[in-house]
């Protein structure tokens, strides 16, 4: 880039509630002129040539066809994370801007928070480490029996990246793995893992002691998860959902863990987030909800910045974006 | 090897219940139901083969029943055997005790008794693994404060800037290589972690090679590596208190003692100074001395701890194993024969 100025790369904001973390900023200042929405928006009429990029932290800023038009000379949109839904892929590729997500950095970390949830849900860590921790509350040892996970049927539905890391870890507590995905994976991943695939969703829903929810938020995937799946799971079924809230029907989700149609419930992402205060969710006992932790973590979160500059670097010197997202 | 102990609910080996004139042999508890008695639905199987009797009725009724007491079914250390009970109880045999941990037992005092003891060593393990992971998980991605927070009332928004730790690809520290601790590093292993240990005795090179872990002949240099140090030792006098003010401060600062092992392999005094002064950033402990703690311990209050209240091997199917296990190992001791999961001094 001839000029000695560095691109500018539009940001929601920096610190506060859904800003870009203080200790990536370092990072991003090495390679682009920080812009917040704020300061845009105090200086359109400087700024909105200036930016090349745009960083999307926690889905923001929202990018919508007024800021599409008001910025004449950008280049790519990075998504932190990898989930898209949040985004018009269409309208976006409509005004020649590219578009990336960061699937390498969240995997892992989000795989062991499926496992965490399973784990604590399985074991009724919540619960338990209230009767530790109360003052005399009053307990009966029998009725704080948790279910096994060693040797217990866990069914993945979505075997991308993250589901197939979950695979490798439930492998590790001596699983039987089932999987339903759009595609079949290749038998020597099946068999890397013992997983047996489930071209039916059902078959897997009625064999499996805990259904672990790991897709992308599509107009497919829409409320997957309702009333009819939940009732050919087993009674002593746990339902673990760390994809998108949308992907199950929450209503739906509410009756079946009240009428003992599914045995307990782990959210990490709900619909919306956070759920008002006064849901049924909140209140049921048999259910863990974490706020969205995915891949909330110091290092995860490092890796998905350093993968977006990536991208972004790439897309602004006319090169192959590692992670390009296309409209389907 | 499959070991032993691990059976499904049908069992060849065991005589049906006693028919028509035949008296069941008496077996002491300490009581049905309530907080920490023998589970209903387990006496029922039991009464089967066995006439229970509860410490309340034993201590009202002593004078027939001493003679007739022939065996002791321990659950969760309970009753509480003294040298006074063993000496009123003339035909005794069999202690049978739920759990793999003795610590809680006089085998000397039993031994002299000529008393058998019996425990339920290899149906726990997986379960205790599987608690250590769900702990150091849970621990690491700050789950039980996150919980908090998605259903508080206050609770207005996720803030961005609140992070957890990564398991994935951290180090851990296993202090205690026996059938538990090698369960944990095969699980742990498939989080792509590095895994030390530290024990009595070197595993071999293909059980190390099979999880990838490193043997620590000095604990310091676990210690000082780790990220996460979970304790999977049994009691004894060499463990009581092996982790102390001194190994704490070998820890870094941002690792997490996670404890499934007992509340007094860990100085718990000091443990509290170490979180409190952020000496080590947290503790993971399924359990501590005593259990429960009093209301009012620190450890109750600190943010950066977890508790749950023993409950290692507590799920339906391994309780009930445990408790066919142990019936077992009673019929074995009053007929005479081996004695399966026998505890020999």
């Amino acid at each position: 880039m001839g000029g000695g100025e560095l691109p500018g790369l539009l940001v929601n904001e920096i610190g506060g509630i859904h800003g870009i973390l203080h200790g990536h900023v370092a990072l991003l200042k090495k390679h682009f002129y920080l812009i917040t929405m704020k300061e845009f928006l105090e200086n359109r009429k400087h700024m909105s040539k200036k930016v090349q990029a745009i960083y999307l932290w926690w889905h923001k800023p929202i990018i919508n066809r007024e800021l599409l038009q008001s910025l004449p000379n950008l280049k790519v949109i990075a998504n932190s994370g990898v989930g898209m839904d949040h985004l018009d892929l269409k309208l976006v590729a409509s005004f020649g801007v590219k578009m990336a997500n960061a699937p390498y950095a969240v995997s892992s970390s989000t795989a062991d928070t499926g496992m965490a949830l399973l784990l604590a849900s399985a074991r009724r860590l919540v619960e338990g480490y209230h009767v530790a921790t109360s003052p005399g509350m009053e307990y009966s040892e029998a009725d704080l029996l948790g279910v096994e996970v060693t040797g217990a049927t866990v069914g993945i539905i979505g075997m991308g990246s993250i589901g197939y890391k979950i695979a490798l870890r439930a492998k590790a507590f001596e699983m039987n793995i089932l999987y339903h995905n759009r595609t079949r994976r290749k038998e020597q991943e099946e068999q890397a893992v013992g997983a047996t695939y489930c071209e039916k969703i059902d078959s897997l829903l009625q064999q499996a002691d805990f259904v672990m929810v790991v897709v992308s938020l599509t107009p497919q995937t829409h409320k997957l998860i309702g009333k009819r799946e939940m009732e050919l799971m087993k009674p002593t079924a746990t339902l673990i959902n760390i994809s998108r809230g949308a992907v199950v029907d929450q209503e739906a989700l509410v009756t079946a863990l009240q009428t003992g149609v599914i045995r307990a419930a782990a959210l990490d992402v709900t619909y919306p987030e956070p759920l008002p205060r006064d849901h049924t969710l909140l209140k049921l006992k048999n259910v863990i909800i974490t706020p969205h932790l995915g891949i909330k973590t110091d290092k995860a979160t490092y890796m998905v910045t350093e993968e977006a500059v990536e991208n972004i670097l790439a897309a602004l010197n006319g090169l192959p974006i590692p992670s390009e997202v296309l409209p389907s | 090897t499959k070991p032993c102990g691990r059976r499904s609910s049908s069992f060849p080996s065991l005589d049906p219940p006693a028919g028509f004139g035949q008296e069941l042999p008496y077996v002491l508890i300490d009581c049905i139901g309530g907080r920490y008695g023998v589970y209903e639905d387990h006496a029922e199987f039991l009464k089967k083969y066995f006439h229970l009797i509860a410490m309340k009725e034993y201590l009202e009724n002593k004078k027939f029943l001493s003679k007739k007491i022939r065996a002791i079914y321990m659950w969760f250390h309970k009753p509480v055997i003294k040298e006074e009970l063993l000496q009123s109880l003339p035909n005794l045999k069999i202690v049978a005790s739920s759990g793999v941990g003795i610590d809680h037992l006089d085998l000397n005092l039993l031994s002299r008794y000529g008393v058998k003891v019996s425990n339920t060593p290899f149906v726990v393990s997986t379960d205790t693994a599987d608690l250590g992971m769900a702990l150091m998980l849970a621990s690491s991605r700050r789950l039980v404060e996150g919980y908090q927070i998605a259903v508080s009332p206050d609770t207005e928004y996720f803030p961005a800037d609140w992070l957890g730790a990564e398991v994935s690809g951290a180090t851990l520290g296993i202090v205690g290589m026996g059938t538990i601790g090698y369960k944990v590093a095969e699980r742990a292993k498939a989080f792509e972690m590095k895994i030390l240990y530290h024990n009595r005795n070197q595993r071999n090179k293909e059980e190390e090679s099979a999880v990838g872990a490193s043997y620590c002949k000095k604990i310091d240099d676990l210690l000082q590596q780790s990220d996460f140090v979970l304790l999977s030792v049994n009691l004894t006098p060499q463990t009581h208190k092996l982790i102390g003010k001194r190994e704490l401060e070998l820890m870094k600062p941002t690792a997490t003692l996670i404890n499934i092992s007992r509340g007094l392999v860990v100085d718990q005094d000091a443990l509290v100074e170490a979180l409190q002064n952020k000496v080590i950033k947290a503790a993971a402990l399924d359990v501590t001395y005593p259990e429960p703690l009093p209301r009012d311990h620190p450890l109750l209050k600190l943010k950066n701890v977890i508790i749950t209240p023993h409950i290692g091997s507590a799920t339906k199917k391994t309780r009930r194993l445990m408790m066919e296990n142990m019936m077992e190992s009673i019929q074995a001791g009053l007929r005479g024969l081996p004695i399966p999961n026998e505890v020999l001094l």
